[in-house]
């Protein structure tokens, strides 16, 4: 099943500054919420998400529980050399997700 | 005298106020008509228009993997009768729900992709608001982006439409409000913050930002009935299912834009 969506410009010029935009599927559960019967529903959250350019980490983000279900984060990179993005998302319950996607750089 | 004309204009005005007055009554005229999506805000708008940012591509991706996927004692995937629903699907959405000769009345998407699965899949029915029965109809739904919303054209269908009708204009619940109340009458305003709408449902199954979830249009019926403090319809209940049929017929020639995002 798919469960991350990803937007990076196939192709940039050397030096532009480019926008990186993903969205992890995931319900955010925050941990305080109870069930009709008074039980704590247990957290289930992302906790970490880190964009890697060419193996060299270039973003990482940590994430609360006060952030909403299926996260979407988006940020700036400068394109330097084509090559590739990885991304991966790690959170509670051993949840780990990863996606990548390329990029030609001219 | 003055007295007299006073309080009555002060009791027009508090009638006007909560919507109570019977002349304001009227359905919207065909070029007042506007989709949820022009309530909106531009940042939400946003989200909806990009398809990388709109979450409800989530489920839209994961029913394309289950419209492949062979299911069921016949051991048939949807794709197999339907082929490609790129081709095949396109407009479908948009004449739901539609009448079914077995059964003899109106059935909404969902209810075919059950009726689908029973009967040629030979597998289980999803339960409504499962994420299988959203991420299916949504991947449905999305082939008919853009296409005018045609349902309840077939004749067989008009008293559906007709007592579909009656309810959306019956006053309901302890509040004693009907669907009119407000989505005819009151949908220049605002309740309790929020943009009243239209209720021309051309983007369901949607994803609701409040919902943090995908959601079908009962689940939004439903929740408009609780809110007037009526006992809401069983999902798939027939009179839920003639209101959904209303509410498509009302927004007949408008384009489709599923999987919306609605706050």
């Amino acid at each position: 099943m798919a469960s991350a969506l990803i937007n990076v410009p196939k192709k940039a010029k050397r030096g532009e500054v480019i926008e990186i935009k993903t969205l992890m599927s995931h319900i955010m559960e925050t941990g305080y919420r109870r069930t009709a019967t008074g039980d704590v529903i247990p957290r289930d959250i992302i906790t970490s998400f880190t964009c890697r350019y060419n193996g060299a980490e270039i973003f990482r983000a940590d994430l609360f529980p006060a952030i909403a279900a299926n996260p979407f984060i988006a940020f700036f990179t400068v394109a330097t050399e084509s090559g590739k993005f990885d991304f991966e998302w790690v959170g509670d319950r051993g949840f780990t997700e990863t996606a990548s996607a390329s990029i030609t750089v001219e | 005298m003055r007295f007299v004309a006073t309080i009555a204009g002060a009791a027009l005005l508090i009638a006007a106020g909560i919507g109570a007055s019977p002349l304001a009554a009227a359905e919207i005229a065909q070029d007042q008509r506007r989709s949820g999506y022009d309530f909106m805000t531009p940042d939400t708008q946003a989200i909806q228009n990009d398809d990388t940012a709109n979450p409800g591509m989530l489920w839209v991706l994961d029913g394309e993997a289950l419209w492949n996927n062979k299911t069921g004692a016949a051991g048939k995937a949807c794709g197999d009768c339907h082929e490609d629903a790129r081709a095949g699907m396109k407009g479908v959405a948009a004449r739901y729900p539609a009448f079914d000769k077995a059964l003899g009345r109106p059935v909404n998407l969902e209810q075919r992709i059950n009726l689908c699965r029973v009967k040629h899949q030979q597998t289980t029915a999803l339960a409504y608001e499962s994420r299988d029965l959203l991420a299916l109809s949504a991947f449905v739904a999305q082939q008919s982006r853009g296409d005018a919303i045609v349902a309840g054209a077939d004749p067989q269908l008009e008293p559906f439409v007709a007592r579909g009708r009656e309810l959306f204009m019956q006053r309901q619940g302890q509040v004693n409000l009907g669907c009119a109340n407000c989505h005819d009458d009151n949908w220049d305003k605002r309740l309790a913050g929020s943009a009243i709408t239209q209720a021309h449902p051309t983007g369901y199954p949607l994803y609701r930002l409040e919902w943090q979830s995908l959601g079908s249009l009962q689940r939004r019926m439903r929740a408009c009935m609780t809110g007037v403090r009526a006992q809401a319809y069983d999902y798939g209940a027939p009179e839920l299912v003639e209101l959904e049929l209303y509410l498509m017929f009302r927004a007949r020639g408008m384009p489709m834009d599923s999987p919306a995002v609605r706050p």
